[in-house]
């Protein structure tokens, strides 16, 4: 009863006028959830937001109907617009922290909602709004219905977020990333909620989402889209077992499994000649190999961070992020780390860099100690030995840099290369090494896309000729078919020179396909550590066991 | 909480005393208080005995000790320049000062708020666009151009208000206002509306600036997804959220009201605190100088504590703990 | 050309607002007026001999009794208004640019540091920008004034006038660099490219400045803008109560003062063509300010 039909939406610039999305069909029946797939860039967000006439100004709507029922929504006033919102269609947003009014209680914002729809009283509205929440899952409704938004955890607050769009009693929810933000046990929480409303009241979902396995686990039917255009769409199981489309296709295969390890991601070709550019950096890489592999040891290592002062008279209790970590990182292995968010995987990281202090413990590279972060010489080796491939490739790289700066930095700084033009020409050569073409060392980083700028991130770490490479979810920002190639190309670099990575993720099946060993950290602590294969198929601790459990997965669909 | 308060206020104990150490240095090493005070006919040996009498050779640390013990008791010395005490000087001003300065501060917030919510819902609208314009050219004319230019136009030519002094004023108590006669409100006019408009266009700007940046929120997408009313979507949702930085920062404006209510005095010959200051720094009056720095810290400080203490009544971030 | 000015986001928006282009110009015409005065005007205005009471008070061309050498007629003192608002002008923008300098280094170099340090450094650099913020500019230029004036012996106060003033003016600005250049900073510290450059080992006045502060000069340069503005309004403002630039080497705030003693005597000229040039010169410079910050602020447009 949600009809789209040719939707086209165009977004006004100075370089003329920017297609955002083009020629868009759905149509989503009533207690249907439909999921909206695609990466980013997709249009998918700005589908939704046409269809409740949210649309980020200067966009609008250059073509195409919008239906819902038998309404004309593109032809209504501002003031009925208005009502139709929240009435019959609402929406829901990905982060749970921003979307509620931080000064109003949950009950005042409830009962602002049903009341601005329904003629009821206070007192009705406040009995409605309580069996809202406890219908949504939240416990002692009737008192925590006074309380502030601050005052609920993430997952929480998602909930109370979808009881304030149900509250009115919408045919349709547009829900855009709802589980993006949420840890992976939240996250199944939620969806089932979202089930469980769809088939009870009747409600339609537009799910919009990047995540594959959550559109496997709740959809029924999905419509797959891609720069603006509607790929392919139809039944769930169709559309993700049996893909039509090429594109689709290749998305699929790009999806990490959670079973099994396969060897290379099967990406689609790009064609051209393999460059021999790269050779150069190769061989001065592997020239660099002076010492053997190198492995690293943690022992019992604490680190504690003061907590938030509340008293004046009394010091607070400190809070404390790793608790007697012992990990063995094998000399030429790979490590994954896997944990949710807070788990403590960054501190990690940083402590082994240096940038943060335990209080207790040890560390050893190779067979030499590393010092602690404040008492470790900015000069000391294992500044130049351990290197590290962060998360977000749109701050790791200094946006007022040109990529020529950003790498010739290390080969400068750890005195390899003495001459400026050398130095350049091997930061060229690297660059093909890690799959760029060399015309982008003279770029600047916002030139380029998110997977781009990994792979420089990439080539950075290895021009400071690194034993031990330290990657703390590289591909976490990055879309579904763009992570599969840098996963690649790291398995590649890594056959070839021999490094031993800690690779730290949230995601398990991808920790799955890279880890030869596997270590799963919780609030700072070692659940499990052992041989991947092992851990994944007869984990032992339970955290592990719900965690495999509650991670939304592709059916396979009858493929082997 | 209440730890938070009790940082705030150890914080402003702290400014406090800093200030008090300027104020002191002020008086112990700029100029000789003792020649400043008897002249050049008194002899060497006198001039020593006074010293001696003032406690003038005492240890710097003892010095200041009681300058800060004195100043707590309400003792501020005397004026180089009338011999009075320093302390009935200013508080026979204060009144002054006070009155100018909550009135440009009633006309900058009236005026201001009301404006930056219009200006922040209505970007494109003609009315804004001339609000903008105007306030902008506010900003950039020097207080004393605009106090001159109202002399011009309302004192010289038109003849309708008072160009200096404070009109009849009613004495209650220790305090000499002249809001109770009409003669001192038309005085009043004219400097509260120069003193005002600078803190108005400020408040105004920020206001705007605020106010756009929380349209563009979470939370207020959310609300119009559920169809939340435009009406109370402006003003319980987003003007409440609006005003939670902004308090801070009026807060901060105050001071500059103190500061400008200086040249204010100045224009209009209004007998309050900032033209004695004036007249102290002509005169090298170092007492009154140094006393005028301490009473206006103190204000600024009171204010901002008060500020602080209204964020935690507004904001329940700051109120009660988060549980997540 | 044109691909050109569209490159640069900050160009096009340019191009397209007349405020800023009406701005800039007046502003480019003030400024080179004022540098060139010495070469442009007829009469240096500060050397006592070169003019005489005899040419005092005469009206602008245009006007009866006006002599066509001063096209602006002159003060009561015989100069020539014309060159003494052009020398003024040099004076004001000397002083406010001078004091913007010192301000915006000894801010952005104290306020880096705070944001990469924290800690104890930190907190002691805010608690010096808490009592500076406690006493208002005005009061803080006044006071550096006075001391100065308790200070120094009378004979080398007249020359130190201009550096006493600049002095103070610097003081009661850098609050405002250090808390914007602090803030910003903390945001950069959580950038991973400055993590990337700490762990390297690379030494901590390199990562502030060839690192984060080529990162934060956006808001820096909106602060330049509307603090020069700022430190020209507060020399005007000093000089008009008479604590600042003398009569025999007026600034704009000066001329205004001995304007005002003309209000109701009919000589119009000597006071508003100085409070025109004035208000000309501070409201471009406040529209390029406030083009500045929407650039640097898209959401503001």
């Amino acid at each position: 009863m949600l009809t789209i039909k040719n939707l086209t939406v165009k977004f006004p610039s100075r370089f003329g006028d920017f297609t955002a999305i083009e020629d868009v069909d759905m149509t989503i029946k009533p207690g249907e959830i439909h999921g909206l797939v695609g990466e980013s860039g997709a249009g998918k967000s700005t589908v939704g937001a046409a269809a409740i006439g949210l649309l980020q100004s200067p966009g609008y709507v250059s073509n195409g109907t919008l239906t819902l029922g038998d309404t004309d929504l593109r032809t209504l006033t501002l003031a009925q617009a208005h009502k139709v919102r929240g009435d019959r269609i609402s929406m829901i947003f990905q982060d749970p922290q921003t979307s509620l009014n931080p000064l109003m209680t949950i009950e005042d914002q409830l009962i602002e909602t049903i009341q601005a729809h329904s003629d009821t009283s206070i007192s009705a509205a406040r009995k409605r709004a309580v069996g809202l929440l406890e219908e949504i899952g939240i416990k002692n409704a009737a008192q925590r219905i006074k309380a502030y938004p601050h005052q609920f955890s993430g997952g929480m607050r998602q909930r109370v977020v979808i009881a304030l769009a149900v509250s009115t009693d919408p045919e349709l929810i547009i829900a855009d990333e709802p589980t993006t933000a949420l840890d992976v046990a939240v996250q199944s929480q939620v969806l089932d909620l979202i089930q469980r409303l769809a088939k009870e009241r009747q409600i339609a979902f537009m799910l919009i989402t990047h995540d594959i396995g959550v559109i496997a686990q709740v959809a029924d039917r999905v419509t797959v889209m891609r720069k603006g255009r509607v790929i392919e769409t139809g039944n769930t199981a169709q559309v993700l077992g049996t893909p039509k489309h090429p594109y689709t296709q290749a998305l699929m295969d790009a999806v990490p499994a959670l079973d099994r390890k396969i060897d290379r991601f099967r990406v689609p070709d790009v064609g051209g000649t393999v460059s021999t550019l790269g050779n150069f950096a190769e061989n001065w890489l592997l020239e660099g190999q002076l010492h053997d592999l190198t492995g690293l040891s943690l022992n019992n290592l604490t680190v504690r961070f003061a907590g938030p002062r509340t008293s004046f008279f009394r010091k607070p209790p400190p809070y404390i992020a790793l608790n007697n970590v012992t990990l063995n990182i094998k000399p030429g292995s790979i490590m994954g780390l896997v944990g949710e968010s807070g788990s403590g995987k960054s501190t990690l990281a940083k402590t082994i860099t240096g940038l943060i202090t335990p209080s207790h413990g040890t560390m050893t590279l190779g067979d030499t100690a590393l010092p602690f972060g404040k008492s470790r010489s900015r000069h000391h080796p294992s500044r130049q030995l351990v290197q590290m491939v962060f998360q977000d490739p749109y701050s790791s790289l200094n946006s007022r840099h040109r990529v020529c700066d950003v790498l010739t930095e290390p080969l400068w700084f750890y005195g390899f290369v003495k001459d400026a033009k050398e130095r350049e020409k091997l930061a060229v050569s690297m660059l093909s090494l890690v799959g760029m073409q060399p015309e982008a060392i003279t770029k600047y980083p916002h030139q380029f896309s998110g997977g781009q700028r990994q792979r420089i991130a990439v080539a950075r770490a290895l021009l400071a000729r690194p034993s031990f490479l330290i990657c703390d979810e590289p591909t976490s920002a990055l879309d579904v078919s763009i992570q599969a190639e840098i996963l690649n190309l790291l398995k590649d670099l890594q056959t070839k020179f021999g490094l031993t990575i800690l690779f730290i993720s949230h995601n398990l099946a991808v920790v799955r396909q890279m880890a030869d060993e596997t270590a799963v950290l919780r609030n700072g602590k070692i659940e499990e550590v052992g041989e991947t294969h092992m851990v994944y198929t007869a984990p032992k601790a339970e955290y592990t066991k719900s965690l495999l459990a509650l991670t939304p997965v592709m059916p396979t669909y009858g493929k082997i | 909480m209440v730890y938070f308060i009790l940082k705030r206020m150890v914080q402003s104990v702290f400014v406090m005393l800093a200030v008090a150490f300027l104020a002191f240095s002020l008086f112990r090493f700029v100029g000789d208080p003792i020649t400043q005070m008897t002249g050049v006919e008194t002899s060497v040996e006198d001039q020593e005995r006074l010293r001696e009498e003032l406690g003038l050779n005492d240890p710097f640390v003892y010095q200041f000790a009681r300058f800060t013990g004195d100043m707590l008791k309400g003792d501020f010395g005397f004026s180089y320049r009338t011999r009075q005490p320093v302390a009935d000087m200013i508080a026979n001003r204060i009144p002054a000062t006070f009155e100018l300065g909550v009135a440009a501060l009633i006309i900058s917030l009236l005026v201001g708020v009301p404006a930056g919510v219009y200006t922040a819902l209505k970007p494109r609208g003609v009315l804004t666009q001339t609000i903008l314009m105007t306030t902008l050219v506010g900003v950039s004319i020097p207080t004393f151009v605009i106090g001159i230019m109202l002399i011009f136009i309302f004192g010289v030519q038109l003849g309708w208000l008072p160009t200096f002094g404070r009109g009849g004023t009613v004495q209650i108590g220790t305090w000499e206002s002249s809001l109770l006669t009409i003669d001192g409100w038309r005085a009043l006019l004219l400097p509260a509306i120069t003193l005002g408009v600078y803190q108005l266009t400020l408040t105004m700007r920020l206001v705007r600036a605020e106010m756009m940046e929380v349209m563009r929120s979470d939370y207020i997408r959310f609300a119009m997804a559920r169809g939340v009313p435009m009406r109370s979507l402006h003003y319980k949702h987003a003007l409440a959220n609006t005003m939670v930085p902004v308090i801070t920062i009026i807060g901060l404006q105050f001071g500059g009201v103190i500061a400008f209510s200086i040249v204010t005095e100045s224009v209009f010959q209004w007998p309050g605190m900032g033209l004695l200051f004036l007249e102290s720094i002509r005169f090298v009056d170092i007492p009154v100088m140094g006393v005028y720095l301490v009473v206006i810290a103190f204000f600024f400080v009171l204010v901002n504590l008060i500020v602080d203490l209204l964020y935690v009544a507004i904001d329940p971030r700051l109120r009660i703990r988060d549980v997540s | 050309m044109i691909a050109f000015v569209k490159r640069y986001e900050g160009l096009w928006l340019f191009v397209h607002s007349p405020a800023a282009i009406v701005a800039a110009i007046f502003a480019v015409v003030i400024v080179l007026g004022a540098v060139f005065a010495p070469w442009i005007v007829l009469v240096n205005p500060y050397d006592l001999a070169s003019f005489s009471l005899f040419d005092g008070l005469l009206p602008p061309v245009w006007l009866d009794g006006a002599n066509p050498k001063y096209l602006l007629g002159t003060d009561d003192q015989g100069r020539d208004m014309i060159s003494s608002i052009l020398y003024g002008a040099r004076l004001s923008l000397v002083i406010g640019l001078s004091a913007l300098t010192i301000a915006a280094v000894l801010g952005v170099g104290l306020g880096l540091a705070a944001g990469y340090y924290g800690g104890r450094f930190d907190a002691i650099v805010m608690r010096i920008a808490d009592v500076q913020l406690a006493l208002p500019a005005i009061l803080t230029a006044l006071l550096i004034d006075g001391i100065a004036r308790g200070i120094l012996p009378a004979a080398i106060q007249q020359d130190l006038r201009v550096a006493v003033l600049t002095l103070a003016i610097a003081l009661s600005l850098w609050v405002n660099f250090a808390r914007t250049a602090r803030a910003s900073t903390f945001v950069q510290m959580n950038k991973e490219y400055v993590q990337a450059a700490i762990m390297m080992g690379q030494h901590p006045l390199r990562v502030m400045f060839v690192h984060i502060l080529p990162n934060i000069l956006g808001p820096l340069l909106v602060i330049m803008t509307v603090d020069l503005a700022s430190a020209i309004l507060l020399e005007a403002t000093l000089s008009f109560l008479g604590i600042g630039l003398p009569a025999d080497s007026p600034s704009l705030g000066t001329l205004i003062r001995i304007g005002m003693q003309f209000l109701l005597s009919g000589e119009w000229w000597i006071l508003w063509f100085p409070t025109g040039f004035l208000v000309v010169l501070v409201v471009s410079i406040n529209i390029i300010g406030d083009f500045l910050r929407d650039v640097f602020n898209p959401r503001l447009r």
